[in-house]
């Protein structure tokens, strides 16, 4: 394996502008090494070698003309398939959209080829980014580079895996109750949610709209910064975009790897100290707040009481929310058409197609939603549970008034061999249990690898005040400068 | 007592245009039961004069100024659809259009 391939993308920049290395170079290496281990780990669902290698030469001619260029010219990314890519393929992980070419890029795939980031091609992911482990994908799961047996988390296990396995330094995830998160701590690998609305929603295909939010996945906590940086900011053409300024997330990173995080106050939840986490989880866990008070940080112990009904919370709204978002799946415009033959009804060629393109989690999480919304349950479902909502953003502002951010675990347990919770789905939901209060309230939160329990990757999860995603890169490099670096076994 | 039973399921799945298999109505119907008992939690918070959040920005009335900007061609737009049909619309001038082809919607019976 290439030092190219080994590098961060802030070190793989600054050799693209001290031209050093030429963009081809970057793309082929990393192309080198998708097709020498992608059959093991299977992060990607499509490669486009030939976009890869022609996005590489225009930013190596820009450089030549002398143009001024970002710092992550020539890096190379990888996307999540629910994000549209102009005339690549895009599936949401779905049967449904097999074969579809989107006529648009989404917002922040625009963004990234402004900034002359070149993109490798589209990772796998639980259908319509529904599920923690992959295993919900159409096109079959992806394998966890720390052991192949074990699940890469979900919905962006593609992502995680695909920097994890060093065959691509950054990604493109999106968090709806800790898609990118989850992955990111259980393969290792750095994982953040920006604030909701301060990262572009166009041309993601939605679940839950109120919930959904793309952002980056890296190895380094200062790399994200800068993808962060690239993809965050106002976009007319998402309305719940945040009209404000994006915070100096490269700067807040370059300044927390100094290593100093004196008057910097961790809030511990108490409500996520006890058993929810596994053993080993909750050691490594707690090894990480120690190695940040040893930085100068302060740690209080702060009560969040309404998060233990965050998971039932979500589960009633997310589910709602994507009944209405996957009605347009519905054979007319793009995708799947099934029965068609002359002699059945629009309705009846509906509910074949969908019956033959959706997978059992989207299908269980539609009915659940049809139910919450209807008639005689809306009250106690879907209205208990935005109210709810409320009382957990209340939950953060109060806890938020006496600390800067607060720390978690990302994830209850390491990551977990194939088929292990796929007979009860609940069982699944609970990977989430520690992520989803921020996606509630909206809030950024990032995952920083802090250890490992049973050999596997552990992560510690760092939450902030909603658009002060500063804080979070701040606290997460710090961290990362105090804990030994994690590499998985050579594939 | 469980919080939903398998007739429920089957009308929900025909409400969401999902022609489910009775072995998936078998498997749903105790999954869902599951997922059910544990969401009805949400209950227990008291929460009678809080008020409903639908959406972690409090952002209204974002405007735009109405500048008139390029949309996807025609072929572009229909270019992933399973089905198209070519047309006649008197009011263009070519006459000539293409649209995309859906299955009846009436029964016979309408």
């Amino acid at each position: 394996m290439s030092d190219v391939t080994r590098s961060t993308a802030a070190e793989l920049g600054r050799r693209l502008a001290a031209r050093e290395v030429s963009a081809v170079e970057v793309a082929q290496a990393h192309l080198d090494r998708i097709a020498a281990v992608d059959e093991r780990v299977h992060a990607f669902l499509h490669v486009d070698t030939e976009g890869a290698l022609k996005a590489a030469r225009s930013v190596d001619e820009a450089r030549v003309r002398g143009e001024e260029l970002g710092p992550l010219a020539g890096v190379p990314v990888a996307v999540k398939d629910v994000m549209t890519t102009r005339g690549v393929p895009t599936t949401a992980g779905s049967k449904i959209l097999e074969g579809w070419r989107p006529p648009y890029d989404a917002t922040l795939v625009s963004r990234m080829r402004d900034a002359g980031l070149v993109m490798l091609g589209k990772t796998n992911m639980d259908e319509f980014a529904m599920g923690s482990s992959t295993e919900y994908s159409a096109y079959g799961p992806t394998f966890n580079p720390w052991d192949l047996a074990r699940i890469p988390g979900g919905s962006g296990g593609g992502s995680a895996a695909s920097v994890a396995a060093y065959e691509a330094p950054l990604a493109i995830g999106t968090d709806t109750g800790g898609s990118i998160r989850q992955p990111g701590a259980v393969t290792g690998t750095v994982g953040a949610k920006p604030t909701y609305g301060g990262t572009s929603r166009y041309g993601l295909i939605a679940f839950s709209s109120s919930l959904d939010t793309p952002g980056p996945c890296a190895r380094a906590v200062e790399d994200a910064a800068l993808l962060h940086a690239v993809i965050a900011g106002h976009d007319s053409r998402d309305s719940t975009s945040i009209p404000a300024p994006v915070p100096d997330v490269v700067g807040a990173a370059r300044l927390g790897a100094t290593g100093d995080l004196t008057g910097v106050k961790l809030g511990l939840v108490r409500e996520f100290s006890g058993e929810g986490a596994e053993a080993g989880v909750a050691a490594a866990f707690r090894e990480g707040v120690e190695a940040l008070v040893k930085l100068g940080a302060e740690v209080v112990e702060v009560s969040c009481p309404h998060f233990d009904y965050a998971l039932p919370a979500y589960y009633l709204i997310a589910p709602s929310e994507c009944t209405s978002n996957l009605a347009r799946f519905d054979g007319v415009r793009y995708g799947l058409r099934v029965g068609d033959d002359g002699s059945k009804s629009l309705e009846e060629v509906m509910s074949l197609t969908r019956e033959a393109g959706f997978g059992p989690e989207v299908k269980r999480r539609i009915i659940l939603g049809t139910y919450a919304l209807s008639s005689g349950y809306y009250d106690a479902y879907y209205g208990q549970a935005q109210k709810v909502r409320t009382l957990i953003s209340r939950d953060f502002a109060t806890a938020f008034e006496q600390v800067d951010v607060l720390v978690s675990p990302t994830t209850p347990f390491v990551a977990f061999p194939f088929g292990s919770r796929t007979s009860d789905p609940y069982q699944m939901y609970l990977a989430d249990l520690f992520t989803i209060p921020a996606n509630l309230y909206g809030g950024p939160a990032i995952s920083v690898p802090c250890g490992l329990s049973e050999g596997l990757p552990v992560g510690f999860q760092i939450m902030a005040p909603t658009m002060a995603d500063d804080r979070m890169y701040r606290v997460g490099a710090a961290l990362e400068s105090a804990v030994p670096p994690l590499t998985p076994p050579p594939l | 007592m469980a919080a939903i039973s398998r007739e429920e399921v089957a009308h929900l799945a025909r409400l969401s245009r999902l022609a489910v298999t009775e072995a998936e109505l078998d498997r749903f119907a105790g999954q869902l039961d599951v997922i059910l008992q544990a969401v009805t939690r949400v209950g227990e918070v008291a929460a009678a004069d809080i008020p409903p959040t639908s959406h972690s920005v409090p952002l209204i009335n974002i405007l735009r100024k109405d500048v008139v900007v390029p949309g996807l061609e025609r072929d572009e737009a229909l270019a992933g659809a399973p089905d198209t049909a070519d047309g006649h619309v008197r009011e263009l001038a070519t006459g000539q259009a293409r649209y995309f082809r859906v299955p009846r919607i009436l029964d016979e019976e309408a």
